[in-house]
């Protein structure tokens, strides 16, 4: 027993770090090839160890850009990206949060009915209404916009779900309770549901906000002007847009700020998501 | 401070439930009045409606002078305590208190005073600063309370305020809760399927049943004069006996049964009111097999088989039974111990 529980922790761990070395290992990759300078590519070898020119490739990457290789400096890229899944994030809860708050709490006409429509929208992503959509914001004139680049993204019939599945478990005398103490539907939100609901709008902003960084056919289609590139478009614009061969170390570079902001988000959410979790029990 | 006024109150739900059917009820100043009824009676939707959480289907509710049909809850000037309590889980216990008064835009120093004083007399002023999670069930009542009390409300209303608390508890509770009714003089509805809590807690009790209305009285009158078979079963713990009155014609030893009301049917009596010895004045004789003894303590119940009766009756007496399980017994009923009624109607006569 002992001696196959011993193999059992073995292997287990085996698989695992097998696991975590297999989606670590290109990311070391990313990492190693943005401090190196531009000759080292030229073998075609990919170094294993860090270069000497870390700072220098991120500087140019960040502030310079290369303009024969197609792209203008990263920053503008960085912060187009933040904006745009920021406006995503913040459109797809208010509303979804909103939403099921309306579905669970009000008795209206055709209730079930815009429920059942909400649930259909799942099964109608981006990819698959590109082309209406697109006609639609062209029409609008927001082609080359923040509005252009978010809007279309923010209906979420997912997170409208897990907020109603969320609110239905909320007893419901502690809206009877408010109800009585004085509070209108509004104030009820606001000052009890939300609260409440701190941990799911903690995991959800993560989920969402990855999502709508790494947004990629959307903003390729809708933005031409330069001003409006997203960072997730600028590499692979920076992979096949240049007359020469592509500039590995910079493309790098590129890769690891891209793949920042996310990790950041996590990072931040997370506090929050712990802290919703230890806090919120009912 | 104020009276409720129920007239004809009615309730259907969408599904067609009838839930309340014709209650009408007056509540004077400053009483405290407890619903009580077995599960699903109608009391919580009826004392939903006087709190404007359920619609009034037909009828009016006053309070005050004021016909109070179509306002909100908040507007009703009433006060309610939930069974499982619903304080808001991320507000401190201070902030559950005081969350009403701000919504009433009462100034901040009022707001402070009250709910001190309220915490103060409910001895939860040491954990004004913790959120519910880390009260234990009593002290978690007892803010449910202080919400309550800080409003100083027109009237309390209570759904089965204590069914969550362990025994001793309730009892606790049960007591303070009295005092302080008392000592607030604030009109009161409470909630309960406990027949104990109804007859120690009420000024006037009122038995529910199938959503209308068997009895209304002191818990004396209730207790000792029950209006109905169902009022008889439900009230009083053990429950009454109830014996055909043709049995007793025929196995009723003490032959005083002529001196029954007209049309009496079914005979009820209380295990207090059957006796081991024969008691002064006129009597009634039974005598059957010891089925069970229970000993419960200061006293004990002795379930007993009439010979062609197929329900044992209870005989409750005080402290250890002189009797043994399978023993023949005799034993007695004072003829002004018997409650009349007649079977078809459920109803008491005279
Ligand atoms: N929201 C509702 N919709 C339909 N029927 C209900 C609803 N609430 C309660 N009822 C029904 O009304 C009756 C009385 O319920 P209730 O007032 O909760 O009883 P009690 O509090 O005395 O146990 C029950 O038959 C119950 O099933
Ligand atoms: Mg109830």
């Amino acid at each position: 027993m002992v001696e196959n529980d011993r193999w059992g922790i073995f292997f287990a761990h085996l698989v695992l770090i097998l696991g975590v070395a297999l989606v670590v290992f290109p990311v070391y990759i990313a990492v190693i090839a943005s401090t190196h300078p531009s000759g080292t590519f030229v073998r075609g070898v990919m170094p294993l160890l860090p270069g000497p020119n870390a700072l220098e490739n991120y500087r140019t990457v960040i502030f310079e850009g290369r303009s024969r290789a197609g792209t203008p400096p990263i920053g503008g890229m960085l912060w187009n990206s933040f904006v745009m899944a920021m406006a995503i994030t913040v459109g797809k809860l208010s509303i979804s949060i909103l939403s099921a708050f309306a579905i669970v709490y009000f008795r209206f006409p055709f209730r079930m009915f815009f429920f059942w429509v909400i649930f259909l929208t799942l099964m109608l992503p981006v990819e698959v209404r590109i082309v209406p959509t697109f006609q639609v914001v062209a029409d609008l004139g927001m082609l080359n916009s923040f509005a252009g680049l978010s809007i279309p993204l923010i209906a979420s019939a997912t997170a409208t779900f897990l907020f109603r599945q969320f609110f239905m478990t909320v007893p419901e005398e502690l809206m009877e309770a408010a109800r009585v103490d004085g509070a209108g539907p509004l104030k009820f939100f606001k000052d009890i549901l939300l609260p409440l609901s701190i941990t799911n709008i903690a995991a959800l902003f993560v989920i969402m906000f990855i999502y709508g960084w790494n947004q990629y056919l959307w903003p390729l289609l809708i933005t031409t002007d330069p001003e409006y590139y997203t960072i997730v478009m600028g590499i692979q614009r920076m992979v096949t847009g240049g007359d020469s061969e592509p500039l590995w170390h910079l493309v790098m570079a590129t890769v690891v700020l891209a793949a920042l902001p996310p990790i950041l988000v996590i990072l931040f959410m997370q506090r929050l998501f712990v802290k919703g979790l230890t806090e919120t029990e009912k | 401070m104020a009276t409720i006024v129920m007239d004809d109150l009615h309730k259907v739900y969408a599904g067609g439930v009838k839930a309340v059917t014709g209650i009408s009820l007056d509540i004077a100043d400053g009483e405290m009045i407890v619903l009580v009824g077995p599960s699903g009676c109608g009391k919580s939707t009826l004392l939903r409606m006087v709190a404007g959480l359920e619609t009034i289907s037909d009828g009016t509710l006053k309070i005050g002078d004021r016909v109070v049909n179509n306002l909100e809850p908040a507007e009703r000037d009433i006060a309610m305590v939930f069974q499982n309590y619903a304080l808001y889980p991320h507000m401190t216990v201070f902030n559950n208190l005081a969350y009403g008064l701000r919504n009433r835009k009462f100034p901040k120093a009022e707001i402070d005073r009250r709910v001190r004083e309220a915490a103060e007399m409910l001895e939860i002023a040491q954990f004004l600063d913790r959120k519910p999670r880390n009260l234990s069930g009593g002290q978690r009542q007892r803010v449910a309370m202080g919400r309550a009390l800080v409003r100083e409300p027109a009237a309390f209303l209570f759904d089965e305020p204590l069914s969550n608390l362990d025994a001793k508890l309730r009892v606790q509770m049960r007591v303070e809760i009295r005092q302080l009714q008392k000592r607030l003089k604030t009109t009161s509805l409470y909630v309960t399927h406990d027949q104990l809590e109804a007859l120690t807690m009420a000024d006037r009790l009122v038995v529910l049943n199938g959503g209308k209305i068997e009895q209304v009285g002191t818990p004396m009158d209730v207790f000792s004069k029950p209006a109905s078979v169902f009022v008889a079963g439900f009230i009083g713990s053990p429950a009454m006996n109830m014996i055909d009155a043709a049995y007793l014609h025929d196995k009723g030893e003490g032959n005083a049964l002529p001196a029954l009301p007209q049309g009496a049917d079914l005979i009820g009596v209380r295990p207090d009111d059957l006796l081991l010895t024969a008691p002064q004045g006129p009597h009634l004789r039974l005598s059957g097999t010891v089925a069970l003894l229970e000993p419960a303590g200061a006293e004990s119940h002795i379930y007993v088989m009439l010979e062609g009766n197929s329900q044992p009756i209870t005989i409750r007496v005080q402290g250890l039974p002189t009797v043994l399980e399978g023993a023949q017994v005799d034993f007695y009923a004072a003829l002004d111990a018997l409650h009349p009624f007649v079977r078809e109607t459920g109803l008491r006569v005279a």
